[in-house]
């Protein structure tokens, strides 16, 4: 902040100087140069396009002949108006909430569980990044035998502990297929949200709680006046993140159930996925990307607010 | 330059084969690019906005009106490519406003296996009519097992599974929401409901059916003959059998499935002229048979099928249905895709209870 209200001052010099000035700056711009080009590159120009794509009939004739009518807002229309969007918009929400709420309060349990000492906690802490090290196609092929109504472990768990039959249809079932795919992916985010806040306790000073102990406040209580507003920058962090990492979830969807059953778990990026690669409408899959990409910005706005808050404190 | 998909070593080594024979036959030296198999008609359109397209270029039979349709491959009449004997659906199948732009030198579709031993077992003969298979399939049904395992997956393979009972039935793509139709899905749904296959159908692929009839799981499967190495690997006594018919005696109508070779616009005549002697020779008696008998395909000229089949007894219940078999984009061409979303759609609706059969036809076109 500080550097900025210097450089907007106008600057009284010697012409000689300002010349000098100039190249400095231009020097200071040249090294810039690299990195907006590659944001250019690698975001901008494929951003740009899917919106100029949304506003066009985009077909699989499109990319031979390079020919796209231009038809204004009619795939947004179009992608508003079905009735496959309302779902995936609702799923979408339902999903993305309740697997940050889910992988947070785990996630924090956890970290909070690590701070202990105790043997093997170190190794420990590793085997639980495993999750995230596993190809998550591969994860999402063990999770769908798992999760098998009729020879899935989960099942049979479930059938042991309660000295029944139990037949619970995950996969397949439209009432519960959701929950089973946000419990998949909150198994999935813990590790990267232990990892996090894991580091974000350790930066607590340890004397705090050693005073607040003598002040005769532990447990909950510590947890609450200590932990808790101190770890609220790396919290916010996470959940920002988390909101735009889950929002965007595809493979872990495609992986379980395809969006199914009967559009159950369809999400906008799910449905995204299947207009431009299963229908060959560019055009509309391209709306539907906007759109996320869209509510995506609002959140990483957020994010960057949250963190110039965290470098000012 | 020509490009496939990249198949399993069997499929490769037998193309190889193939493509080694052309290479004599006609002279032309032939270099082959394997693209991977999932993302390959991602990495098509790429090649065709870049105008990097091979010469020569295999497509699933149902790709290939979404790709002529752009105007990406060569009509191959007028490069002097026949398909004289070929089985109709076939030639249909390759074949886009009139113009014909692949050979499909063998084909595929899908057929009825049954668990002869599970079978035998219970004093049952495999079902020949859809009353028979609800009957059959529930009375195999003990334990863990399920009568019968077919996919109904939110996706093109569970469509391609469901097609033969709407199409033998009347049921028409450009007309989904019929009584015909309806009834078909209400079949799947009383083999649900009886709990004579598994709810999981809904998820399954036709790979995980395989598994589950390979595990014992399921005594009857729906499946194509690209299974054969994978069952005959794993012991199971089984037999394919052709698919039950709605009554006694009525026609059964398959789709055919398989890849087919186009000679993509490129520019360079001659190399199109080359290329289209090479897509000749893959259609060729010699290939077909070569294709056929060493990947466990139907080859597409009639007249061979037949004698194929003799020497072929296990293709019997695949062969058979070569007259019947049609071509999925036959009527829709490009705009199957949609058809068979608003099919597979309404298979997911009432499988899962959401809606009568009709009702969930109708539900799923007006969307």
């Amino acid at each position: 902040m500080i550097m900025t209200e210097i450089k907007t001052k106008p600057v009284i010099a010697p012409r000689w100087r300002v010349s000098g000035r100039n190249k400095e700056r231009l020097l200071q711009q040249a090294f810039l140069l690299p990195a907006t080009l590659y944001i250019l590159l690698i975001f901008g120009y494929p951003v740009v396009q899917n919106v100029i794509m949304a506003l066009q009939q985009y077909t699989t004739a499109t990319f031979f002949t390079g020919h796209a009518p231009w038809i204004g807002l009619a795939n947004y229309q179009a992608v508003l108006q079905s009735r496959d969007f309302g779902r995936a918009a609702m799923n979408t929400l339902t999903f993305t909430a309740f697997s940050i709420a889910g992988q947070l309060i785990f996630g924090m349990l956890i970290a909070l569980y690590f701070r202990r000492r105790f043997p093997l906690n170190n190794l420990l802490r590793g085997l639980l990044l495993l999750p995230w090290l596993i190809p998550l196609i591969v994860s999402s092929a063990v999770w769908r035998w798992m999760l098998d109504k009729d020879s899935g472990v989960v099942n049979q768990i479930l059938g042991a502990l309660t000295f029944s039959d139990v037949r619970i249809g995950w996969l397949t079932d439209t009432t519960v297929a959701l929950l089973a795919v946000i419990c998949v992916n909150i198994w999935l985010g813990i590790p990267f949200n232990v990892a996090l806040l894991y580091s974000g306790l350790q930066d607590i000073p340890q004397e705090l709680y050693e005073a607040a102990a003598l002040d005769g406040a532990t447990g909950a209580k510590a947890f609450k006046h200590i932990t808790w507003p101190l770890l609220r920058p790396v919290v916010t962090v996470v959940l920002v993140l988390g909101v735009v990492y889950t929002l965007k979830a595809l493979d872990i969807i495609l992986g379980l159930t395809g969006g199914g059953p009967a559009n159950a778990t369809q999400t906008l990026s799910t449905e995204s996925y299947r207009l431009s690669f299963q229908q060959f409408d560019f055009g509309q899959g391209a709306a539907v990307g906007n759109i996320l990409i869209v509510i995506s910005l609002v959140f990483a706005l957020l994010y960057l607010r949250a963190n110039r808050k965290g470098s000012k404190a | 330059m020509l490009q496939r998909p990249a198949g399993s070593t069997n499929d490769t080594k037998i193309y190889d084969s193939v493509l080694a024979t052309c290479e004599k036959t006609t002279g032309i030296t032939i270099k082959t690019q394997d693209i991977p198999s999932s993302g390959y008609l991602a990495k098509v359109l790429q090649q065709a906005s870049s105008k990097t397209l091979p010469d020569v270029l295999m497509l699933d039979n149902g790709e290939v009106p979404q790709i002529a349709e752009s105007g990406a491959l060569a009509p191959l009449k007028p490069l002097g490519v026949t398909t004289n004997g070929f089985a109709e659906g076939v030639v249909q199948a390759s074949t886009y406003g009139g113009e014909l732009y692949g050979v499909q030198p063998v084909a595929n579709t899908i057929a009825l296996f049954v668990n002869t031993e599970l079978l035998a077992a219970a004093g049952l003969k495999a079902p020949t009519t859809w009353d028979e298979l609800k009957r059959t399939a529930s009375i195999l049904t003990k334990g863990d097992t399920y009568g019968v395992a077919f996919s109904a997956a939110a996706s093109e393979e569970g469509t391609f599974q469901f097609l033969p009972f709407f199409w033998s039935n009347g049921g028409d793509e450009t007309n989904i929401p019929t009584s015909e139709g309806a009834a078909a899905l209400q079949l799947w749904k009383d083999l649900v409901i009886a709990h004579a296959a598994s709810e999981s159908v809904l998820t399954w692929t036709q790979a995980d059916v395989n598994d589950q009839f390979i595990a014992g799981k399921a005594a009857m499967m729906i499946n194509g003959p690209w299974q054969f190495p994978s069952l005959d690997k794993a012991g199971v006594k089984y037999e394919a059998v052709a698919l039950p018919a709605p009554q006694l005696g009525a026609e059964i109508v398959s789709p055919l499935g398989g890849e087919t070779w186009t000679v993509p616009v490129t520019g360079n005549k001659e190399k199109m002229a080359s290329a289209a002697q090479v897509v000749q020779c893959l259609g060729s008696d010699a290939s077909q048979l070569e294709l056929g008998s060493g990947r466990n395909l139907i080859p597409t000229n009639e007249n061979l099928a037949g004698q194929y089949a003799q020497e072929n007894p296990k293709m019997k219940g695949f062969v058979d249905q070569i007259p019947g078999l049609r071509a999925r984009t036959a009527q829709l061409g490009p705009d199957y895709a949609k058809a068979s979303q608003t099919i597979y759609t309404a298979i997911q609706d009432v499988l899962t209870g959401g809606a009568e059969p009709l009702e969930a036809l109708r539900r799923a076109e007006t969307k």
